[in-house]
Formats: C-alpha cells, structure tokens, sequence
C-alpha cells in the first residue's frame, strides 16, 4: 500500500495487485477550476480579464491580465507636439477627460514656468470638479450594478447627463473636452454658464441625498459592502494607493491639499476619510463612502469658485498660451488629483524639439489595480464583484 | 340523454355559478370521440400565460422599470411602444438557434422544455374563477407546491448542459436556492392549509368567502397569518429568482447564470416560463391569504358590495388582479434592492425564515386548536 501524492487532487491511497493500481480511497479534495473573468464580463467594466483559480465560489488566485485596450499612449506623445498631446490625454481616463487634461496642462507649465490668467484657473477649478462628480456618479451608479442594484446608475446617470451638457456647453465634446490647453483655456466659458452650473449645484444636492437613500442606506447593499475587501493603511500605501482608495482605507492624502496646485489652498473643503463608524476602516463601503462625500466637497468648491470668480471683462483665455512650445532640457512630474487618484506625467525635454522626448504617465487606476491580488483572496465571486467595482478602474487609464 | 347533449355543447358562459361549472363542461366536451375540450382547459393556461408575459411581464415590467428610473421605456414600435414585445418575439423566432458545439445536446435542448413545464404544470391546479379550475385536485396545493422542483431539473439541465463555467455556477446556485427556500415555501403554505383544513385550492378559496370581503381572507384570519404570509412571499421571490434573489442569473456576476448560453426561442421559452412562475407564486400567495378569486370589497349595508363583484368572471378578474399585483411588488422589488449574496440568501433561508416558518406554524396550529 501506498500514497500517491497527484498534483491538486488531493491524495490517493493505492495497492499494487499484480500490476494493476488499485485506489484503495480517495480523501475528498475537490479540483479547483479556473474561471476566465473577462474580458467579456459585464462587471469587470470594461476590457479586464481577471483569470480566477477558483473552489465552489471560493477564489484562492486571482490574476489580472491587462493591455486589451493599449493604445501606445506614451509613444504617440513622442511624436507630437506639446499641445497636441492634450487630446490624448483625454482619452486615458475617459470619464474625466477635464481631470486629466488639467494633469497635463499644469506639469507642462510647471516645465515652461509660466503665468495663468487667475480667470482660468478657476474655470478649470469648475469644470474639473464638474468632471469630478460625473465621475464619482459613473463610479457610483456601476457600483450598484456590480452589486444588483440598476435603478441608482440611471439615477446617476440622469445627473451626469446634465454635467456633461454643461462641459458640451463650454468645450463642444461630451467626453473628450480638449479644452484645458497649456498654458489656457480653449474657450472662456459662455454667457450664462456659471449661472446654469449654480443651477446644477441646487438640483444636485438633494438628489444626492435621494441617491443616498436609495443605495448607500440600503441594508443588502451595506450587507454587499461592509468588511468586504479590507485594505489597511500601511499596505495601501505600499501598494502606491491614491485618491478615493487610499483615503477609504483611512489615509488623509488628498493632492488638492497635500500638493496644492492651482487656486486650490484658497478654497476651503475638507478631504473626506471614513470615521470607522458606518464601515470598517479599509473595506469596499468606506471607499463607496468616500466617493459620495467627495462629491459633496466638489459642489462646495464649485460654489466657492463661482463666488470668488473673477470677471470676463477684457479676458481672453488664450492670452497666457506660448505660441510654441520649446520647453528647456529637462525633466518634470506634475501631477494632480483625479477622481481615480493621483493622476501623473514625467515629461523630459531635450531643449531643441517641440516634442517631448519622454512623457510617462503615472495612472492611478493601474496602481490601484495592482493589488486586486491580494484583495480577492479567499473571497467570494460575489465579492470578487464587489472589490473590482470599489476599485473603480478605467481601464482606458490602466492600459493607456 | 338530452341534458347530456346540452351540457356537450352548450357555451360555458351560460353555466350557472355552480362550482366548476365551465371547466366540468369543457371536460365533458368530446369532438368525433376525441377529449377536446380537455385541450382547451390545457391550453387555456397557456394563452393566458403567452398573452400575460406579453403584455404585462415583458412589456409591463420594462414600463414599470422605465418609469421607476425616470425613463420613458419604449416608445418607438406602436403607440407608447405596445407594440415592442411582438417585435420582440419577431426578432427572437428569426434568430439562428444555436447550440454551442462542445455543449451536451440532449440537455442543452431539454432543459428549457423541463423549465418551462414546471411552471407551466402548477398552472392545472390553480382555480382561474370559481367556475374554472383546470384540474380539481384535492391535494391541489401539495401539487403546486410538489410541481415547482421540477424546475429545478431543467435549470441544472441548461446549466450543466451548456458546458459553461458561468451556466454551471448559475444552474448549482439555482438548484441549493430553490431546494433551500422550498422549505419555508411549503411551511408557511401549510399555515394556510391548517387555516382551511383542505389542499383543496377551489376548497381554500371558498372558505374565504363572505358578505364582508377582504376580512374574511386567511390573512385577517389569524393573528399571526402575517408572519406566514410574509415568509412565503419572501421566499417565491427566491423560488423564481427575482431580486434581490436572482443570483442564479445574476447578470454582473454569472453573465446570466444558466442560460448564458441559450438564444433564439429557447430562450424565449425560459424566459417564458420564468415569468410563467412569477404569476404561478403571485396566485398560490393571493389563494392562500389573500381569497383567490373572492372580491375583497365588503357589503355595506344595502350596498352589496361583495354580492356584486363575485361570480364566475369577477372571479376570474380578481384572482388575475390579485396576481399582477405581487408581480407588480416583485418588479418593485426588483428595481429598487441590491442583490444578496450566495451565503447571505442561504442564511436567511436556514436561519432567519426557517425558525420563524417554524414558529408561526405551531402558533397556527395552536390558534386553530385553541382559538376563541
């Protein structure tokens, strides 16, 4: 009598009668299978494909497989010049195109050192906060799907709808703006525009309260997300966590205050981080959490914006623009806070081209995705859906 | 001889109010020696669920939906988009019927037809109006309550047979969830039977006759006849897979569960008969509590009420009325709640329904017994 160990299914007790093996008894290890999440999966939002090792519903490995959407995002900045990478960067993190122009728009000025019209900057203030809760909706709203719940996405995306007819308004795009350029503005916002978005803040208010109601308060939903995928802090950090994710798992680290740029140390808001009260510290409701109370600090700051806005009179929002950009040889990391978290680019000039010679981009959502190893241990596959909609990728940022 | 030959051929309608009265008359209808008119009572269930799923379950519950989340819902084939679901149907009987090429034929083809007459079958016992039952069965609601698991065959049927991992976790959620909540089903219908004495349904229904409607309903019969009622509700959400227990299908998690893999009319068919049981709970819940085809209005007085929205087709309406109301709190439910997770559904099937299905079943006993 003998045991044979066989790979993963568990041993097998044998005997040899006259050459012929056997199985005396079989333990009751179960084969585990491995399950393809993706690319082609409603709730891995988008092109992600998560290959899952899987026990019953019980994940013991969970590997992300990314590059489904690359597009050579840093090679094509190579080839063009400065301004024109604008649109691109659009495109990286498309739910918060204004975000992520602004990005590039403020490290190509810290490369050039030059002056912004204070009119600008507060437009660009607006419109990125703007951009901020039409992102947190979309966040919001396919959170509730990944757990069931399709009524708060139409919710959210009615209310979404009426930010991007605004950004429509002011730029002509409804997703890809090309609107923050280098140095200014594409437009001065039209007649009206602050009045309409004054507006919007008034309409949005309660509704976020009614949102709130619905799924946040909601008792499945809480029970979907409470001390579900706990990240601690100093693992966060390691990890290179930013934005909504980080905060959620209990750190105060938000751009806007840690490495101010633009006119945000003259506003006040707060930088939101979960009490431990209503969640456990880390879990996928604080970072749900998070990202509702952002949007509450974004209306303050576009309210505090259009109070404290100074006037069009004689104002031309390409004045402060370089007729071309040739920047020093060098090198810079500007960065800024998206709704996804710190959204960076490293630009290096030669000196002599108008073309950066190198122009990385440092995307949240890829760092934060990185851990998604570690989350989805032993989870559920209910779960597994819960953690990937909290981390909230995009992956036309992830990929790039 | 000649009574005989009347009652042969002569039209349902004119039946008096006597129990069974069409459905006896369409049993005894034979043409050229053959049981036709046990073909129409067969097939009159199953107009009834085609037209239902047509107009209310698929084209009601995405106008429901739509005005939920502030949409309009369709609107562009027909005036206010009536129209849509046949265009639906259209599109689903030209659409190649596939069958994947590593999948298990036989199952594959089988499993809608299982599914769907599981659901379809409950629909024998249940009485349609006080004239109208298509089988008088004395064990009717044991029946109804028996002829759901067959359901469960055919969704581990599509599921196994499709040889997809997502079919196979939805199909294996499907059979632990139904077989699990099939338990505080039947102990909270067995309240009702202990309020009634009988699984007769037409029986059950008749006991809750009287001049003063809705209180004569099984659920103003007890003081707990809620807690029964309640359990079962919550339960034949999930013995149907609607929200928030519809993780068999659960479409961000599973794709869509067990049928993932299906098309064309097959699919159709199980969609069909998932929307044939959401009716078939909807009407074993308002028999049992809530009178069946017993008008809920109260005479008052010399306004007879009661006396006059109760008979044969006032049965029919009401019991129909009562039906699409729960599917309506079903499609409520469905829009508005998060989904609940696999060990979650499981636990509040085995700990929290359970014990209590339990308990409001001894306190009915006890009530039955002791009760002033």
């Amino acid at each position: 009598m003998q045991e044979l160990d066989t790979a993963g299914l568990g041993s097998v007790r044998v005997t040899r009668k006259s050459d012929t093996v056997v199985i005396l008894e079989k333990d009751l290890a179960t084969e585990q299978m491995v399950l393809a999440m993706g690319p082609q999966h409603p709730s891995t939002h988008g092109v992600l494909k998560l290959e899952c090792l899987t026990d019953g519903e019980v994940i013991t490995q969970a590997e992300p497989y990314l590059g489904y959407l690359h597009r050579c995002f840093e090679k094509c900045c190579e080839n063009v010049d400065y301004p024109a990478v604008v649109p691109y960067t659009d495109r990286l993190d498309y739910l918060a195109g204004m975000n992520s122009e602004f990005a590039y728009a403020i490290t190509v000025e810290k490369l050039l050192d030059i002056e912004i019209p204070r009119r600008v900057e507060f437009i660009r203030v607006i419109v990125a906060e703007l951009n901020r809760i039409a992102s947190h909706l979309v966040a919001i709203g396919t959170y509730g799907i990944d757990l069931g719940a399709f009524t708060p996405f139409l919710f959210c995306f009615r209310d979404r709808e009426i930010i991007l007819g605004l950004l429509e308004w002011a730029s002509g795009a409804r997703m890809l703006y090309n609107y923050i350029w280098v140095g200014g503005l594409a437009y001065d916002v039209p007649a009206d525009f602050l009045k309409r978005v004054k507006e919007f803040v008034n309409y949005f208010r309660p509704k976020a309260v009614e949102l709130s109601e619905l799924l946040t308060e909601n008792e499945i939903f809480v029970k979907r997300t409470f001390g579900i995928g706990i990240m601690p802090a100093d693992v966060a950090i390691n990890y290179g966590w930013s934005g909504p994710m980080l905060r959620g798992s209990g750190v105060k680290w938000d751009l806007r205050r840690n490495d101010p740029y633009s006119i945000y140390p003259e506003l006040d808001f707060k930088v939101p981080v979960p009490d431990g009260k209503h969640s456990v510290i880390g879990d996928c409701l604080s970072r749900h959490l998070v990202r509702a109370w952002e949007m509450d600090e974004s209306l303050k700051i576009i309210e505090q914006c259009i109070d404290k806005m100074p006037s069009a009179e004689g104002f031309n929002s390409r004045s402060a623009i370089p007729k071309r950009i040739r920047p020093k040889a060098g090198e810079v990391y500007g960065r800024a806070e998206n709704p996804r978290g710190e959204l960076g680019f490293y630009i290096e000039s030669d000196g002599k081209s108008t073309k950066p010679v190198r122009c990385k981009a440092r995307s949240s959502c890829f760092v934060n995705l990185s851990a998604m190893k570690d989350l989805s241990k032993g989870q559920l596959i209910p779960d597994l859906v819960a953690i990937i909609g909290s981390i909230d990728i995009v992956l036309g940022e992830v990929d790039r | 001889m000649s009574t005989m030959v009347i009652s042969q051929f002569s039209i349902p309608f004119l039946m008096g109010n006597s129990l069974n009265a069409w459905s006896d008359a369409l049993a005894g209808f034979y043409l050229f020696g053959l049981p036709l008119g046990l073909v129409i009572i067969a097939a009159i269930p199953l107009v009834f669920i085609a037209l239902y799923s047509l107009t209310y379950g698929v084209y009601g519950e995405r106008k429901i939906s739509a005005f939920m989340q502030d949409r309009l819902g369709p609107m562009e084939v027909g005036k206010w988009g009536i129209l849509q679901t046949i265009a639906d149907i259209l599109k689903l009987l030209q659409k190649e019927d596939i069958v994947p090429a590593s999948a298990d034929k036989f199952l594959f083809v089988v499993g809608p037809g299982i599914l769907f007459v599981g659901s379809f079958l409950a629909f024998a016992v249940l009485p349609f109006s006080p004239a109208f039952i298509g089988a008088s069965l004395n064990v009717g609601l044991f029946f109804a309550i028996g002829i759901v698991a067959i359901e469960v065959v055919g969704i581990l049927a599509a599921g196994w047979g499709s040889n997809n991992k997502w079919s196979l976790y939805g199909a294996v959620r499907s059979v632990a969830q139904i077989v699990s909540y099939e338990i505080p089903a039947a102990i909270a219908l067995l309240c009702g039977a202990m309020m009634a004495g009988t699984l007769d349904m037409q029986k059950i229904n008749i006991l809750q006759s009287g001049s003063y409607g809705f209180a004569h309903f099984f659920l103003f019969h007890s003081p707990i006849a809620w807690l029964p009622f309640l359990i079962y509700f919550i339960a034949s959400l999930a013995e149907v897979n609607r929200a928030p227990f519809d993780i068999p299908e659960a479409e961000s998690e599973l794709v869509a569960g067990y049928f993932t893999e299906y098309s064309g009319m097959k699919f159709a068919v199980i969609f069909l008969a998932e929307y044939g049981s959401m009716f078939m709970v909807s009407a074993i819940i308002s028999i049992v509590f809530l009178g069946g085809w017993n008008s809920p209005l109260p005479n008052i007085g010399s306004v007879a009420l009661n006396d006059w929205t109760n008979g044969p087709v006032w049965g029919a309406f009401w019991i129909i009325t009562k039906g699409f109301f729960f599917i309506f709190v079903q499609m409520w439910l469905r829009w508005t709640l998060p989904r609940l997770r696999v060990d979650q559904l499981m636990y509040l099937c085995w700990k929290v329904l359970t014990p209590f299905a339990f308990i409001s079943f001894v306190l009915t006993a006890v009530w039955e017994i002791y009760r002033p």
